[in-house]
Order: structure tokens, then sequence, then C-alpha cells
């Protein structure tokens, strides 16, 4: 087996068992990034220098007998809205360029402290606000199964690093489906956990209430062992949950006799494509035939989600981007004063997507429409938790799509924004709840694209959701398959 | 046309605590330009905010001396609006579930107590400070970004300037005895704003109510609002209509000028902070707060004044401070004659501490070594113009009084013989005198006294030396 051909999980073992050094996988990780980025574009950077000086480092200290913990040795990288200290973090935006972090992301120093090796910063769209990285200011990313077609978004550059294995994992942020939507695009699989499962201290914020970090991984149980370091409370984020954190891989075992499987009829009806709901229906059976019981439930304010979704994400974002205005640090446009400054850098350092959602959010908040917008979404929101609660009373966990179609062309939606928030259709509500989301390979269509499936839990059930996952993948390989990209076609 | 005026006061304190309102910084006044400041307060891309509880806790009390509602259930919300000295173009404040509401400060008017009623005080966080440079360039100082602030607004329900100043004055009282804030207007830890409304006297609201910033001293205050009564009464009387505006106080020029009209008013699109999350307050927590409170300076003044007999002014000076007051009850607990208390406390004592720049917290007298001094005087082993001689000594030396006089050699003469002798000294050193008081002038007498005094050096028993004195000039 390739150095590149192993999970996280058997990386980190063969760091440890001395098979192979963190320098062999860091220079592994590397050139294969040399190889492919001039075609994928995974990655905003690359530190190369940095990785390899730190492989080295933990190679030494292996050598002298120090354990190295859990991702002792084990390359990986992040999306590039999360700050790690020293380096660069734009958010693919031109308002952060030469913005340098004087400070660590709470995800990042615990990567750190387990022994991880970081490779660079993955490309997204902008501040996390799309769903096939072509909002990006510095790349359009490609879909490793289909260079014509993006990765899915916003996380598209780590879910493309991961299935292209140049990344044993990565991190990426989930606002409305931004790991779980790119994730069954590019055929890995992606955990958004628990609203307030890991810290999210030090990661940009887009939609603060929705915001949650997660994993891109091959399989799942390096998604349990990434999520195990990276998980639990954290002083720095008040909205992080004081909740113990369970042994993830040691709970993936066990198999899903008697577990109850809520199937939401809303989600398996129109808008679906055929080829992809022939897919998630297989698995579904597949989880039947693994000794779920599967029964339907209903969430019915399903259609309601979008417009919910799209007031209170862009409310709180016109909030949160309101910090960048060329005073401090990052992008400044030269101005007739303070306003004309500000105008100036804004109008050049954002795109077109972040303009129309901070437009969006500012309009929602104004004074005369607040209750109509706002609070009313916030009714709503409430109204889409009661839904999840009561299918719970039902259910252990709930199946469904991760996104009504597989990865479509670069471009294709690209000037219809309504369409594009659609493909957040089934993924949306999941943030709006709160809830833990995970998308796994389920298949393929016509056009060797991967097709994902989406389990759902309740909140901190991530043990649930992890081991039905688990035993999913163990009884098929639809993960293990890997992008032509990876034999030099596409 | 008779017009009168209603005032409003808006008034930001900075809460006294160690540490910033949402990270760890401190918040100590003076330090060179952003010394004290991190990624949080800087509002750096990531950061996160994470309530400080000590500023919860001083909100708390204020609100509960401030005889408020306290919410069990309060929240925190964003205030967005563009300003280069806000880290993150929008405040974190409170708006539609304050800590505390509905409560009333009682203040003094001509002798008698009216309530000014409290409409909310609600936490938020100071903004940092434009420094205008020399070079004609502006630099924002973010060490004051981020300090707890607590907004204390009052229902319009103040009449005059003068009622606004003891407002204020009361306010300001309150809080430094609750121990929550400096109140230092000067450094900007106490600001007010004060709502102006002018009207015809019973005719209800007819203008706009102006809004008056920039005030840095609370003669400023009443500097401001007598002239915005006097600027919207001319307007009135020339029949247009004062417009609702906001207006900067100019103290040099002793005017106000418009900031900002109605149609700038900000839309400041509050909506909740998802960053923190709802301040719970148990009942019982609350009411623990509220059994703590020490008792307000106001019912101190007033009890002081029926129950010591002592003056509205000396009542109010003992009671400034709650430090002061509690040491002037200690000493009244040693020695039941408040006056007497009164007058050595706020007189000999006071002055010194002032004198020598010594607060309580650092004073070396305790009450007891106080009282035992005025004892002394009592027994007349010292003389009350000795007295302040000891306690002179007592501050510098900390010792206790008997071991001033002993050691200083201050035991007032009450010894006959050895006042007699004096007096005879004195007696043949000044024929003149001697002999004018003899001729009928009494006024020669208190010189002489004078001069035995001296020649003991002021330790001579008074009463005796007059006594004697007098023997000794009728004896020939």
């Amino acid at each position: 087996m390739s150095l590149l051909e192993q999970s996280a999980f058997q990386a980190a073992e063969a760091v440890r068992t001395g098979t192979a050094s963190s320098t062999e996988l860091t220079r592994a990780a590397l050139d294969a990034i040399g190889r492919l980025e001039p075609k994928l574009r995974a990655y905003v950077s690359v530190d190369a220098d940095g990785a390899l000086a730190r492989a080295a480092e933990l190679d030494e200290r292996r050598r002298r007998g120090e354990p190295l913990g859990p991702l002792g040795g084990v390359p990986l990288a992040i999306k590039d809205n999360m700050v790690v200290r020293g380096g660069a973090t734009t958010c693919a935006s031109r308002i952060l360029a030469g913005f340098v972090s004087p400070y660590d992301a709470t995800v990042v120093e615990r990567l750190r402290g387990a022994g991880a090796v970081f490779l660079g910063k993955t490309n997204m769209d902008e501040f996390a606000m799309g769903s096939s990285t072509e909002n990006s200011a510095v790349a359009v990313t490609r879909n490793p199964w289909d260079t014509e077609r993006v990765p899915g978004g916003s996380s598209g550059g780590s879910a493309a690093a991961v299935a292209a294995r140049l990344a044993f994992g990565a991190l990426g942020s989930d606002t409305g489906g931004s790991i779980r939507q790119p994730a069954s695009f590019c055929g890995v699989t992606g955990l958004k956990p628990t609203y307030g499962r890991v810290s999210r201290y030090g990661l940009v914020a887009f939609a603060s209430s929705l915001d949650q970090i997660g994993t891109f991984s091959r399989d799942v149980r390096d998604t349990a062992l990434l999520l195990g370091v990276i998980a639990g409370h954290d002083p720095l984020d008040s909205t992080s949950v004081d909740e113990a954190v369970p042994d993830y891989v040691g709970g993936l075992d066990g198999g899903i006799a008697g577990l109850r499987v809520g199937m939401p009829k809303e989600y398996f009806a129109e808008g679906i494509a055929p080829e992809t709901e022939r897919a998630v229906r297989a698995a579904v059976a597949k989880l039947d035939e693994l000794g779920a019981e599967v029964v339907e439930v209903s969430l019915p304010h399903l259609d309601y989600a979008i417009a919910t979704y799209y007031i209170i994400c862009t409310a709180e974002a016109s909030s949160n981007l309101a910090r960048y205005d060329g005073v401090r640090y990052g992008h400044r446009s030269d101005g007739e004063g303070v306003h004309d400054m500000y105008r100036a850098s804004r109008e050049a350092g954002f795109g077109a997507e972040v303009k129309r959602r901070i437009l969006l959010g500012t309009y929602v908040l104004s004074a005369g429409y607040y209750d109509a917008y706002y609070l009313k979404a916030l009714k709503v929101r409430t109204l889409i938790k009661q839904d999840f609660d009561r299918a719970f009373e039902r259910v252990d966990c709930i199946v469904a799509p991760t996104s009504p179609t597989t990865a479509f062309r670069i471009g294709e939606k690209a000037d219809d924004p309504l369409t594009m928030y659609l493909s957040d259709i089934y993924t949306i509500s999941v943030n709006l709840a709160g809830l833990p989301g995970i998308s796994i390979p389920c298949g393929f269509d016509g056009n060797n694209l991967p097709v994902g499936v989406q389990l759902i839990g309740k909140p901190f059930d991530e043990p649930t959701l992890l081991r039905a996952a688990h035993t999913y993948q163990q009884a098929t390989d639809w993960h293990t398959r890997v992008p032509p990209i990876l034999d030099g076609g596409a | 046309m008779e017009y009168e005026v209603v005032i409003g006061m808006e008034v930001h304190v900075e809460l006294k605590t160690e540490s910033k309102a949402f990270c760890g910084c401190s918040t100590a006044f003076g330090a060179a330009p952003n010394t004290h400041v991190c990624p949080v307060c800087l509002g750096l891309p990531g950061v996160l905010p994470v309530l400080n509880r000590k500023a919860v806790e001083h909100a708390v009390r204020v609100g509960l001396a401030l005889g408020c509602e306290i919410s069990t259930f309060s929240k925190f919300d964003r205030k967005n609006y563009f300003y280069p000295d806000m880290p993150k173009n929008y405040q974190i404040s409170q708006y539609d579930k304050p800590l505390s509401y509905t409560g009333r400060l009682p203040i003094l008017l001509d002798g008698q107590v009216r309530e000014v009623r409290i409409r909310r005080a609600h936490l938020e966080e100071d903004a940092g400070k434009l420094l205008h440079l020399d070079d004609g360039t502006t630099g924002v100082d973010f060490n004051r970004a981020g300090v707890p602030l607590l907004e204390i607004v009052s229902e319009p329900d103040l009449h005059s300037a003068d009622e606004a100043v003891e407002y204020l004055t009361r306010l300001k009282t309150l809080l430094e005895y609750l121990g929550v804030s400096d109140c230092n207007m000067e450094e900007g830890s106490m600001r007010c704003e004060a709502n102006v409304d002018v009207r015809p006297v019973g005719g209800g609201p007819v203008g706009g109510i102006v809004e008056i910033k920039n005030v840095a001293s609370i003669t400023g205050v009443k500097r401001a609002i007598e002239f915005e009564f006097e600027r919207q009464r001319d307007v009135c009387e020339s029949g247009g209509t004062v417009e609702r505006e906001t207006r900067r106080w100019n103290p040099d020029r002793a005017r106000t000028t418009v900031m900002r009209t109605k149609e700038l008013a900000h839309d400041y699109r509050y909506f909740p902070e998802p960053d923190l999350v709802p301040v719970v307050l148990e009942r019982a927590e609350i009411e623990r707060v509220r059994a703590a409170l020490p008792e307000l300076p106001l019912a101190r003044q007033l009890r002081y004044m029926s129950e010591h007999g002592l003056s509205e002014y000396d009542a109010s000076v003992l009671t400034a401070q709650q430090a002061s007051a509690g040491f002037y009850e200690a000493c009244t607990r040693l020695y039941d004659q408040p006056k007497v208390v009164c007058n050595w406390v706020t007189g000999e004592l006071f002055r010194l501490m002032k004198e020598r720049k010594v607060g309580f917290d650092e004073l070396k007298v305790t009450p007891t070594m106080l009282v035992d001094m005025i004892k002394l005087v009592d027994n007349g082993t010292i003389s009350g113009t000795i007295g302040k001689t000891v306690i002179e000594e007592m501050v510098a030396t900390g010792w206790p009084p008997d071991r001033v006089v002993v050691e200083k050699g201050l035991v007032q003469i009450s010894d006959t013989a050895q006042l007699e002798k004096a007096i005879a000294a004195v007696l043949e050193a000044n024929p003149k005198p001697v002999a004018d008081y003899r001729g009928g002038n009494e006024r020669t007498f208190g010189f002489l006294v004078g001069q035995v005094m001296r020649a003991t050096k002021g330790k001579a028993n008074p009463k005796l030396v007059n006594e004697l004195l007098r023997k000794a000039l009728s004896a020939q």
C-alpha cells in the first residue's frame, strides 16, 4: 500500500510503529500536492517548509521515545477560515489580504497537541458563503472526480484535498451544509458535529449561531479519531457546551441491530435527481439489511428552511463582517475621509456573493423590517427544531440525501444564486436545529460522480451517527473508491 | 409665556473590574496606547467574547441599589454602527432584556427627598479612543475598548439644571459608595448625556427632544442645560420648532452645536448577540446580593441628621464615602457623642488626610485611637488644642494617643505650683499689660493667658490657667 492510500488512523499507526516517518508521509503529501494542485487548486496556501520542519520535529521526538498523540505525524489540511498563529488566513477574500493571525484557533491548538502536521490552508467560497467554491477570490477548486465540475462548497478545498489524497484529513466548517455537501460531491466522509460540540474560537465567523467546525476524512474511523481530538468545551467559546467527550473510536463497533432510523418523507419528494434518490434508497435498504429498523417520519417545515436560513445567516453575517473596514488590518483602499475609505475598501475587498448577503442581512435587520423577517425567521427556526424533536421521539437517527444532485458543472449555477441556494435544501435545517450530521459516500451516478447519504442525529449523539455510518462502511466499499485523477485520468 | 424644562439623563459608568467585559485584558487607565489589548478586544477575525461575571455582579449591585427589578433572564445584543474606535463595528450591549429596569434614585431638593425614576441600567462594552496626532493623522487607542460599562437611563423627571446636578451627584456618590466605579469624569469613567426638552409650562411637549453629548463635568452638565433651556425657549418664542437632534457641548464657547440631525439618526439594527449565552440569575443569588448591600448614602445621611442631630452638610460630607461613614459610625459606637466625633472627623482628621493625601484604606488611625484621643481631652490629660497636635502625630506615626502624649511630652499641666511659677514669670515680664488690666482693661487678660500657654508650650490646663491668673492679678 502506498503511503497516501492509508487512512489517517493507519498513518498515525505507521508513525507510531515506525513503518513510516512523519517526514515520509509529509513528503508524499507535498509531492502529490505538487503534481495535482495545478489541476485541482484545493489549497489557498501550502506551507511545505513549515510542514517538513514540524514532521522532522515529530520524528525526532519519536526517536527520543516521546509519545506524539493520537494524530502523531499525520499531515492534515485546514480550511482557510480557521486561524493559525503566524500565518495568513484569507477566507479566500481580498479583504483579508496581508492579515497574519497572532493566535491559534482552539481546534488548531488541539490538533497540534495531538501531533498533527499542517500542510496548508484550503480553498473555500469567500467567507464560507457558497455551495461550489466558485466564490473564491483565489481560484476555483476542481472536483477530483471530474475537473470540469465543482467540488461543492463552501469547504470545497478540504473535500477535494481529502478525495485526491492531498491530505490525510482536513477540517472544514459547516453553516448550512458546507462540509456535508462537498463531502458528498467529492466522495469522502464529512461530519458536522452538534452546535457547541467543537469550539468556534478562531473560526472566522460567517453566521455565529449556525457555524460549526467539522471534519473531512477517508472513512468514519478517521472521523471519529479527528472528532475526539477537536471536540470538547472551550472556555474561550461561551457557546461551546461542557459535555463529556466520549471515546468515538471505541464506540464504532457493535453494529446497528435494532437501531431505529427515520426516513423523512419530505426529503424524498420533488427536486431530487433520480440517480441520487436511487443511491440513497439503496443505502437505506442496506441499513435495513444490517439490522436497522427503518420507519417513515415527517419534518413538515422543510419548505421554510431555506428562507429561514437565508434571513438568519445573512443577518448575522452583515454584523460579523462589519469589522472588515480597512482600519486595522487587511485590505485598505484610499478614500476621502473615513467613511469613504470604508466604502472603497469594502467595495474592492468583498466579492459579489458576500456583498449580496451583507445587503440582505442589513435589510432584514432594519428598523421596520426586523419583525417581519428576522423575528419571524427565529420563530420558524424553533418550529424546525420541534420537527426534529418530534421525529427523535420515534427514531435514533434520520437518514436523508445530502444534496439533491451530484456535483454540477463549473459555472452552471454561478449566475443563479437561488438555484445555488437550493442545493443546500437537505443540509440547512440540520444547522438551524443545531444537530450533528454526517455525509458518507453511497454510490455513483451515470457520470461516475459520487452520491452522498446523510445521517442526522440527536444533539451530542455523534456516537450513534458514527456507529451507524461505520457499520455501513464496513459493509460497503463506496468510500474506498479512488477518483480517476489519481490514475492520471479526468 | 413661561417655559419649563424636562430633562432625562443617560449616564455611562465604567465598572471597576480587573479585566475587561469580554476578555482578560487589564482595565487600568493611563497605560501607553494599545498595550492593554488582545485579539478579542481588537475584534480580530475568529475571536469570541466571554462574559466577565464580575461585571454582572457589579451591575446587579447597582440595579438593586437603584431599587430596580433585576432580570433573572437577560441577554446581550449587538448594536451595529461603523466608527473607527469600534473594533468590530458593533457594540455588545443590551437592548430589550436589560439586566435591571424600573427603579428610582432618591435625591434631596430643598431638604425634601424626591425620587427620580430609573428606566433601566444595562451592561455594555466601551469603545476605544481616537487620538488626533500632531502630524494630522488620527490614531486609535484600544486600551479602553471592551471595558465594561453600565448605562443608567432615567425617566424625564428632572426639571432644572440644579436638579440634574443633584441627580448626578447622588448617583456618583451611590456608585462610588458601592465600590463599582471610580466615576472620574475627567478620565471618562463617568460620562453624561442629557435629553433636554423645553415646553410651555403645563403645555406638554411641543418640539423635539435634544440630546446633549460631550459633557465632561457635572458643572458642564449644568451649564449645558442652562444654555439649552435658553436656546430652545428662544426658538419657541420666535415661533420656530425645536428640532429633534443630537448636540455637542462645547465648554470653551459655552454653547451647544449640532452634531447629528434626526435625518441622520442611526438605525442600529439590534439583534441578539449569538456569541454569548443569556445571563441567567437565580432569585436566591439576587437576594443574597440585596442582603449584602450597605446602607445607601442618602438613607445614611438622613439618619445622621435625624438621629445624630448632624447638619445636612456634615451628614453629607460623612456619607460621601462608605469608608468615612464607617469610620465615623465606629467612633460613635465607642463614644456616644456624635457631634463631637463629627467635628473631629470632618474637621481635623479630614484636613490632615487631604493634606497628606491619605485615604481611609491607608489611614493608620483607627476609630478606637481617635476616640481615645477625644477621651484624653475630656479627662483633661490634654487640651483641645493639643488634641490637634496629637491627631497629627497619630496620622503620621500610627501611634496610639497616649503614646504620642507621653513621647512628645504633651501631658496637660494641671499642677498648681508649676503653673503659678509660670504665671509669676509672665507677670514679671509684662508689667505694662498687667498694669493695664489692673487699670480696668479686660482685654489684656487674653494676652496674658496666651503668654502663659506659650511659656508652657500649650500644655497648660487652660481652665486652671484662667483661674490662677485671675487670682494672681487680683492678689496685689
